[in-house]
């Protein structure tokens, strides 16, 4: 039967005022959704590191992935300044290893490093329950899965890391709607908001946060025998997950402990992970053990008493890496790249900026 | 699976596509699997339960029915050669036969409902434990609502005013279908069986009202009662008396007024979108004037179960009948009302032992009760008053009137409150010893887990409640009357009526008060 022409009209209206109805209210919705979702522009800048890794991928040597024992103690810029090494960090605060080894899935999509350095602080958290209050850990989930585009890996990410709480409410949907998570933001809208709302300043050098204040270490940190020392079955799951990763790219994986002071590195943890590099065949450095080698001193090296080191400290541990990855683990010099000379030229320049205003913004709050 | 969850709101995308886009004819079964995939997402170990509820509601009513067919069939046969006596034995005989499987079906489905009410769920509901430790089942989902909807049925077909449905897996989709299975309302099997069953073709406007019902659902469930939760939970605190009592039970009005009204526009609003019209649970209860007439407006399908099957059945039994007599001639007028006592009484504790095997349940239900009768009693006394004084019928008055029946009803609702009766009296006392005002200003309010914003929202969102409700006085509803404003107007009023559910519901993490209250029945 063929329809009228006066109500083929009307169905053609019909359609026209719901799509544009459609169209325009998913627009003020995903509006919205850009104001109330946290910028991380001043405060905290944690929220805002993980989605800084899209631009500059693509021809990195070396992936730092972890937490913020690798974000705020290697300097990707010191590496390519002294050795001409490509490198960036994807790290995230309270970064989880299945948040890592995601990361790790979702690198190899991007590019093909030579190097994936590995932070084994992360071994000592086996369930996302063990990392303080749900609503807490909630919260550094969401930093590290928000900033991640959408992919498999993010997916996988999202429902390893998931608290039961979210499970129990909305699940992924509110990562797919991230509204539904921040929608209660509406009172707390500021003009960073309205600033940030389409697009973001850079808050790392290639994933690395800048720190410049200066907190000695004072006392010694104690350490609190624990009941058992054995890390995880899931942590070792997903740290045998990297090692296969790496392996199937033909990436050399290495680990490393960051010279952090707190949280405590047991001897036994040390202990664990020299076994497990000697079985996989993986190279393992515990930069707690070279602190006199890399020059760091606890009096001006650090901004938070030897929890993290500032940049001072970052710059010397990096140099000091470098050399490692460019002696023993023959990385190439980029230095004459003339196109990556280019690229790197302003990252250096960047960074140096930011430095300086830093310093400055330091000095005038000290006085 | 919530109402309010995204899942449910996935799952009812997916059942409108399917259920418009399939043939006509599987419509109902698709609504049948849709039921059952509901059910199934609150847990596997249910199943038992609604099955047998199904099953037996089923074979009863068709042999109830077959016998019903059989008795007219013989009586037809037969009508010269039988006496009076004969047919009236042979009546008899038939509903003696009926009784027998129509008593062990109320009772076995009845008795499963007590089990559940007892012994699945801690009776003071200070937590999920079950009262048997090694039944940790806890409470099959909307048991109390398909149990009493699928009963009623059975009753029905036993009074011959309905017939039995020969398709046991159309029994299955009236005893299970979703939307009402959560929290009613309590549908008859008269009310559904045609439009369950018959061919539904997507209309605009239906899908529209329907999905605005719903909308409207989500804007009084997440907005307000879920808001002011909070502020109850804490009034709840020993420390709360007298003017914050009487705070306690206003917050409390508004939160199960916009819980259970916001839950069924969402189970109407489902119903409506799939062209399935259920009856109406509220008619603007809290305009009501007395407390009958708030009864009558408030969970309606309730109430009128009750009537239905409990009420009249007990009022006008022969042993109550023959009492009204006796006791005529010892009390006279009174005495012949005794039955309507009676019948009241048990009407509500029935009503009060639905909601939980609670002692404040069924203090609520007597407080009820004895004001209804109270007020029923004193009726000519009322008449006599307004007859005598003017004011007492002007605008003011009735204002007066649904101010007072607030307020009263509050008290008797705040019941619901507290697990310990005797916490209850005395806060309920405090109003007359210790009636504190000065909470309202000394800074207690904003003690409540409430800030500022967080009570102009609810102030706002209670005067759109209000609002939406008075404009409806002419009972028509306030979305027909939209229809009249143009389109533009129309969709951004629906639209800011979404954004205000997305910016300002009490959903997702760090919110607690998700379930409705009626869940839990």
């Amino acid at each position: 039967m063929r329809i009228k022409p006066k109500r083929k009209t009307e169905k053609r209206k019909l359609i026209t005022v719901i799509a544009v109805t459609v169209i325009v209210c998913a627009g003020i919705l995903l509006l919205l959704q850009g104001l109330l979702m946290p910028k991380f522009m001043t405060d905290i800048k944690e929220g805002a590191m993980i989605q800084e890794y899209y631009p500059n991928a693509g021809n990195n040597d070396v992936i730092f992935i972890s937490d913020c024992e690798v974000y705020e103690n290697f300097s990707p810029i010191t590496l390519w300044e002294d050795y001409g090494i490509t490198s960036i960090i994807r790290g995230s605060s309270q970064q989880l290893i299945w948040q890592s080894y995601y990361l790790m899935e979702e690198t190899f999509k991007y590019e093909a490093p030579k190097v994936i350095v590995f932070n084994v602080l992360e071994m000592k958290y086996n369930q996302p329950s063990d990392t303080g209050s749900s609503s807490q850990r909630e919260a550094y989930n969401r930093m590290t899965l928000d900033g991640m585009k959408w992919s498999l890996p993010k997916i996988n990410s999202i429902y390893a890391s998931m608290t039961e709480e979210e499970k129990e409410k909305d699940g992924i949907w509110s990562y797919v709607f991230p509204i539904l998570r921040y929608h209660d933001r509406w009172s707390e809208i500021s003009a960073e908001d309205f600033k940030y709302l389409f697009s973001r300043d850079t808050v790392t050098d290639n994933g690395y946060l800048m720190q410049v204040g200066v907190n000695p270490v004072g006392d010694d940190y104690p350490v609190i025998p624990l009941a058992d020392y054995k890390f995880g079955e899931n942590a070792y799951y997903y740290l045998d997950k990297m090692v296969e990763l790496c392996a199937d790219h033909g990436t050399e994986l290495v680990l490393i402990k960051a010279p952090s002071l707190s949280p405590i590195w047991y001897d036994q943890w040390d202990q664990q992970m020299e076994d497990y590099a000697a079985e996989h065949g993986l190279r393992y450095i515990n930069f707690l053990d070279k602190i006199d080698e890399i020059g760091i001193d606890w009096n001006t090296d650090t901004y938070d008493q030897g929890l993290h080191l500032n940049v001072y400290g970052a710059e010397k541990l990096s140099a000091y890496f470098g050399k490692i990855l460019s002696d023993d683990l023959r990385l190439e010099d980029h230095r004459n790249d003339p196109e990556l000379s280019a690229l790197w030229k302003e990252k250096c320049e960047t960074y140096a900026n930011r430095k300086e205003t830093l310093e400055k913004e330091n000095m005038s709050s000290v006085k | 699976m919530s109402f309010t969850s995204i899942g449910f709101l996935v799952f009812f995308g997916i059942l409108v596509i399917l259920y418009y886009a399939l043939p006509k004819k599987i419509q109902w079964i698709v609504l049948l699997a849709a039921s059952y995939a509901f059910y199934l997402f609150g847990g596997l170990k249910y199943l038992a339960f609604i099955l047998f509820t199904t099953v037996t509601t089923y074979l009863v009513a068709v042999y109830m029915d077959n016998n019903h067919k059989k008795q007219s069939a013989y009586l037809k046969e037969h009508k010269a050669d039988m006496t009076k006596e004969e047919k009236k034995a042979y009546k008899h005989s038939m509903k003696v036969r009926d009784r027998i499987w129509f008593l062990a079906t109320i009772i076995a489905n009845f008795g499963i409902l007590f089990f559940c009410k007892a012994c699945l769920v801690d009776p003071l509901r200070s937590s999920s434990a079950p009262v048997i430790s090694f039944l940790s089942v806890g409470l099959p989902l909307g048991i109390s609502f398909y149990m009493f909807q699928s009963m009623g049925y059975v009753i029905d077909v036993y009074r011959g005013k309905a017939e039995a449905e020969r398709n046991p897996f159309k029994v299955a989709l009236f005893v299970s279908f979703f939307p009402q299975l959560v929290q009613g309302p309590i549908s008859k099997w008269e009310q559904l069986k045609d439009q369950l069953f018959t061919p539904h073709y997507f209309d605009r406007k239906t899908v529209a009202f329907g999905l605005q019902r719903i909308l409207w659902g989500f804007f009084k469930k997440l907005v307000i009662a879920d808001r002011i939760a909070v502020a109850i939970g804490t009034l709840k605190g020993t420390e709360y008396t007298g003017m914050s009592f009487f705070l306690l039970t206003a917050f409390y009005a508004v939160q199960i007024y916009g819980d259970f009204t916001g839950g069924i526009d969402i189970a109407i609003g489902v119903g409506e979108t799939l062209g399935i019209k259920m009856p109406e649970n509220f008619i603007r209860p809290f305009f009501s004037k007395n407390i009958a007439e708030y009864w009558r407006r408030w969970h309606i399908s309730l109430n009128e179960w009750m009537k239905s099957y409990i009420f009249y059945p007990i009022t006008v039994s022969g042993p109550m009948l023959k009492l009204a007599l006796k006791s005529r001639a010892k009390f006279g007028k009174f005495g012949m009302r005794l039955p309507v006592y009676i019948g009241s009484l048990l009407t509500w504790l029935g009503t009060g032992v639905w909601h939980g095997f609670n002692l404040h349940f069924i203090v609520w239900g007597l407080l009820n009760c004895v004001i209804i009768v109270i007020s029923e009693e004193l009726a000519p006394c009322y008449e006599k008053f307004h007859a005598k004084y003017a004011w007492s019928n002007t605008r003011a008055y009735n204002v007066f009137q649904i101010i007072r029946m607030f307020v009263l009803m509050n008290l008797i609702r705040a019941t619901d409150l507290f697990n310990d009766v005797g916490d209850y009296f005395r806060r309920l006392f405090s109003l007359v010893w210790n009636f504190n005002w000065h909470v309202l200003w000394d800074g207690t309010l904003m003690e409540l887990g409430l800030s500022a914003a967080d009570y102009i929202i609810l102030i706002a969102g209670i005067v759109i409640m209000f609002l939406v409700s008075f404009f409806s006085r002419d009972e028509v509803s306030v979305r027909v009357k939209l229809q009249r404003i143009p389109r533009p107007v129309r969709y951004t009023l629906f639209f800011l009526l979404l954004v205000a559910v997305i910016l300002f519901g009490s959903y997702g993490i760090g919110y607690d008060a998700s379930s409705f209250i009626y869940n839990q029945f």
